[in-house]
């Protein structure tokens, strides 16, 4: 099959794959990137679960073109904390049991980033806004929208910064 | 941040209040994972060379598969290799078949006759999933449709299409011989003739799709030493394990099973039906091969649970207590068992709900339709059966002109009472749940609701025995089969005698032992019951209490003094039928009362109960009927020739004998331990006590610590 080229910026490092024409960002930062962080969850738009940023706004990994990200910047949940050192987002979720199965989380974690890089001190309502596109099946998102607002309130935007703790 | 309400007012004297862990806020192990993305689930394993399968999938409900063309597929570029039915070593299988629990019945890949829409009939494995959605659709399979039933009362009807050739009736066979499973506590018909409001109405439950985020699925790979490696998100890795080597007719030890992160299951990752093909399909290719369901697949063949349909029918006393129920379940098991049969098992020990009723009759129906394979969801058994308890429970109060919460709380089950398993409940908690329910929405109680508690009241008298139970004239309660007798319990005539309790009364053959060290020991089977030895003697198939029990006592006995008749109840506890009640007896403990209303009801005397009949007339039927009932005398049971049981238990009879018949059997003696503890008395901690199976650190006669295995004597 036919690969083509395809060069972005994932996490802030330069990334070069060679992807097959029809693969979705999705397959391409897995198998191609090898970041396993984004998870597959409908393939088909729905669930929100494979959301990443790219140049900062929240889509959906798995409905878009591995092509169509040639030069932009890609963010994954990988991209949050180093290591040991979680972002205030994903210690809020920690402390407010805000996962249960874990498999909507970094979904949920890239679409709350968007959001409060975007509005550090957002209502509960552009909360609940803002992560309309991602479900949870084991329905957890009270804790979830208590998370997030309690990183806005302990950690101003989400961290991206390396480091960041 | 939300925060839980500890309402350790109620039951503190049942705990210390050291605990470590309940009350307190606690880390998931696994949530770092969860918050940084790097939780494995199965599919965020990498391997060079991922083969990707899918699977050829009926478009009808059900059809005979005439021909399969596999030409076009197999010259496509991408396709490594085609999984035919034939390819499966050992292409049958139910999951229950781990635990010898009903016959297998269904193929990986179904190579005959489908019957539900997207049971697999072949599989593809190639280069990429395009490669093999692609094959897949190349794959044309010549189907004869047949007729199809959906409908649960339609497939149980003569001339019903048979969904499953296994169980031709469209009913899976308990037990080899019964078509449903039967549930018989006291005699409803007697109490129903008895009660002041039959209330009686049908519920519907549909099947619901657990929708995982992650769907199903499985990674084979070979190992370098002669195993396979398996990735998986199931929620059941060893029933896996062991339905993979069976269907693939291998050993255990060739499996090399991962997995436990879960991308949210509830229920719907049990039925094994991933890892047997993708190891099948690193069989085959020698390579890694991924299988699992896109979301489609997940929604439409995904096992959802199983559609149920109940049918109550209640006795009611114009003072809301509920003296018989009677049930009659549909459970939709689609087209194959599962785990379906166990549900009805689970949702049978279940009944009658949270309450105290003291004659109960149920008959529930594992029923084949040709919809999606039912399996477990949340509740897996019980959530069906309990909405159509408490949507029935709401229609009793309707009736009765009762409070909805306060005729639960009328009815509710406390501690010591006797469930219709035949177990005492503890631990119960309904009332206090209704309290606490009721307080949280401001609904005013009387004064008398508000003061229950399952702590009292419970056990006393009818409460905590097991009633006597009406049999037929070959000593079986209940009926056998739907094509003899109407579907509703308890209207196959008249009784022809009657069993104390559970199962003293049927000879129970243990299934055979798979190695000598596993022997199980006769005492061991059924349920410990006044008519097995170490037990106070019988009280005989006499009834001991009164089909319907005096008005006041159950339900009011922890109540405050004077409950009934009493104006000072707020106007949301007036019954609508002022019919008056006859009079009871207005006493502190109700057993004098329940002496006196104990032979209110006698069995026929056509067919005395201490006698059995001397043939069976109801050969007639088609099946194998039991052979005929005979009671028997209380150390006739046979016992064990190990250690520590007939003899030892002659004691413990003897005490028996000097106390009349109480309806909470004194615990006998532990044969196996010395005799420090004087014998008979309940409170000693470390005593046998029957109606507390599972006790700590106590050692059942009879039992071996492991309940399989390796037998320690």
């Amino acid at each position: 099959m036919v690969k083509t080229p395809v060069r972005f910026t994932l996490n802030g490092q330069e990334t070069g794959l060679f992807i097959d024409e029809a693969a979705n960002l999705l397959e391409a930062l897995r198998r191609g990137a090898g970041d396993l962080t984004p998870k597959q969850g409908c393939a088909q738009g729905t669930c929100g679960t494979c959301t990443v940023l790219i140049d900062g706004e929240p889509r959906l990994s798995c409905i878009t073109l591995a092509q169509s990200v040639e030069g932009t910047h890609v963010e994954t949940t990988a991209s949050l904390g180093r290591g040991e050192m979680l972002a205030p987002l994903q210690q809020a979720f920690i402390d407010g049991f805000a996962a249960q199965c874990g498999f909507c989380t970094p979904g949920m974690l890239m679409a709350a980033t968007a959001l409060l890089r975007r509005n550090p001190n957002p209502s509960r309502d552009e909360v609940i806004e803002a992560i309309s596109g991602n479900l949870c099946r084991c329905t957890g998102y009270e804790p979830i929208v208590d998370a997030i607002l309690e990183a806005a309130r302990s950690g101003g935007a989400a961290g991206t910064r390396a480091g960041h703790g | 941040m939300t925060t839980i309400e500890f309402r350790k007012d109620l039951f503190a004297d049942e705990r210390d209040d050291n605990l470590n862990e309940i009350g307190k806020p606690k880390l998931r192990q696994d949530i770092v994972g969860h918050v940084t993305g790097r939780s494995p689930y199965y599919d965020d394993h990498l391997f060079e060379g991922l083969l990707h399968m899918r699977c050829v999938r009926s478009p009808h409900h059900h059809a005979r598969i005439r021909a399969i063309d596999y030409t076009r597929a197999e010259a496509m570029p991408g396709v490594v290799r085609i999984v035919r039915p034939q390819d499966v070593p050992h292409n049958i299988n139910t999951l229950l078949s781990l635990i010898n629990f009903g016959r297998d019945d269904e193929a990986l890949l179904q190579p005959d006759k489908v019957a539900y829409k997207g049971e697999p009939v072949a599989a593809v494995i190639a280069t990429s999933e395009r490669a093999a959605r692609d094959a897949v659709a190349a794959i044309t399979v010549d189907y004869e449709v047949l007729a199809h039933v959906l409908d649960l009362d339609a497939a149980l009807a003569p001339d019903a299409p048979i969904v499953n050739e296994t169980y031709p009736n469209n009913t899976f066979d308990y037990h080899e011989r019964f078509d449903h499973q039967k549930l018989r506590f006291g005699d409803v018909d007697a109490a129903f003739a008895q009660a002041d409001h039959i209330v009686e109405d049908s519920y519907q439950m549909s099947p619901i799709e657990q929708a995982p985020l992650e769907t199903c699925g499985a990674i084979a790979a070979p190992e370098t030493n002669d195993r396979y490696v398996c990735y998986t998100g199931t929620q059941a890795l060893f029933f896996s394990l062991g339905t993979t080597a069976k269907l693939l007719d291998m050993a255990s030890s060739r499996l090399h099973f991962i997995g436990g992160t879960v991308g949210g299951g509830f229920g719907g990752k049990v039925d094994s039906l991933h890892e047997p093909l993708a190891v099948l399909g690193a069989m085959l290719t020698g390579a890694p091969v991924k299988f699992c369901f896109d979301r489609e697949e997940e929604m439409q063949v995904g096992a959802p649970r199983g559609a149920e349909r109940w049918h109550i029918k209640d006795g009611v006393m114009n003072d809301g207590r509920i003296v018989a129920r009677a049930f009659t379940g549909l459970f939709d098991a689609g087209a194959y068992t599962r785990l379906s049969s166990y549900a009805i098992v689970k949702a049978t020990g279940h009944l009658p709900g949270p309450y105290t009723i003291p004659n109960i009759a149920s008959n529930v129906y594992c029923v084949y339709t040709n919809r999606t394979p039912a399996t477990a969801m949340r509740g897996f058994g019980i959530t069906g059966v309990d909405f159509a308890i408490e949507c029935h429970m709401d229609q009793v109060a309707e009736r009765v002109g009762a409070d909805p919460i306060e005729l639960r709380l009328i009815n509710a089950y406390r501690d010591g009472d006797m469930k219709a398993h035949r177990r005492s409940a503890k631990n119960t908690a309904l009332i206090e749940c209704c309290q606490v329910a009721a307080q949280k929405a401001q609904w005013a109680l009387s004064p008398q609701m508000a003061a229950l508690s399952s702590l009292q009241g419970g056990g006393e008298g009818w409460r905590a025995q097991i009633p006597a139970t009406p049999t037929d004239a070959v000593g079986q309660i209940g009926e056998r089969r739907r094509q003899t007798v109407p579907l509703e319990p308890g209207q196959h005539g008249a009784p022809a005698g009657q069993v104390p309790a559970g199962q003293a009364g049927e000879t129970v053959h243990a299934a055979p032992p798979q190695r000598e060290d596993m022997q199980v020991a006769p005492e061991r089977i059924g349920h410990r019951t006044a008519a097995t030895p170490g037990y106070p003697a019988s009280p005989g198939p006499q009834r001991s209490t009164p089909v319907v029990p005096p008005a006041h006592a159950p339900a009011y006995a922890s109540a405050s003094p004077s409950p009934r008749g009493t104006p000072a109840a707020p106007a949301t506890r007036t019954f609508a039928s002022p019919t008056p009640q006859p009079p009871p007896p207005l006493q502190a403990s109700p057993a004098p009362a329940l002496q006196d209303l104990s032979l209110q009801r006698q069995p026929p005397p056509s067919s005395p109960s201490s006698s059995s009949p001397s043939s069976s007339p109801l050969r007639t039927t088609g099946y194998q009927p039991l052979p005929p009932y005979q009671p028997q005398p209380a150390h006739h049971r046979p016992a064990a020739g190990g250690p520590g049981t007939s003899a030892s238990n002659a004691p413990a009879a003897s005490t028996a004998s000097t106390t009349p018949p109480s309806p909470a059997p004194s615990p006998p003696p532990s044969t196996a331990s010395p005799p420090t503890a004087p014998s008979g008395d309940g409170p000693a901690s470390d005593a046998y006590r029957p109606e507390q199976p599972f006790q700590r650190g106590v050692k059942r006669p009879g039992v071996s610590r492991f309940i399989s295995g390796t037998r320690r004597r």
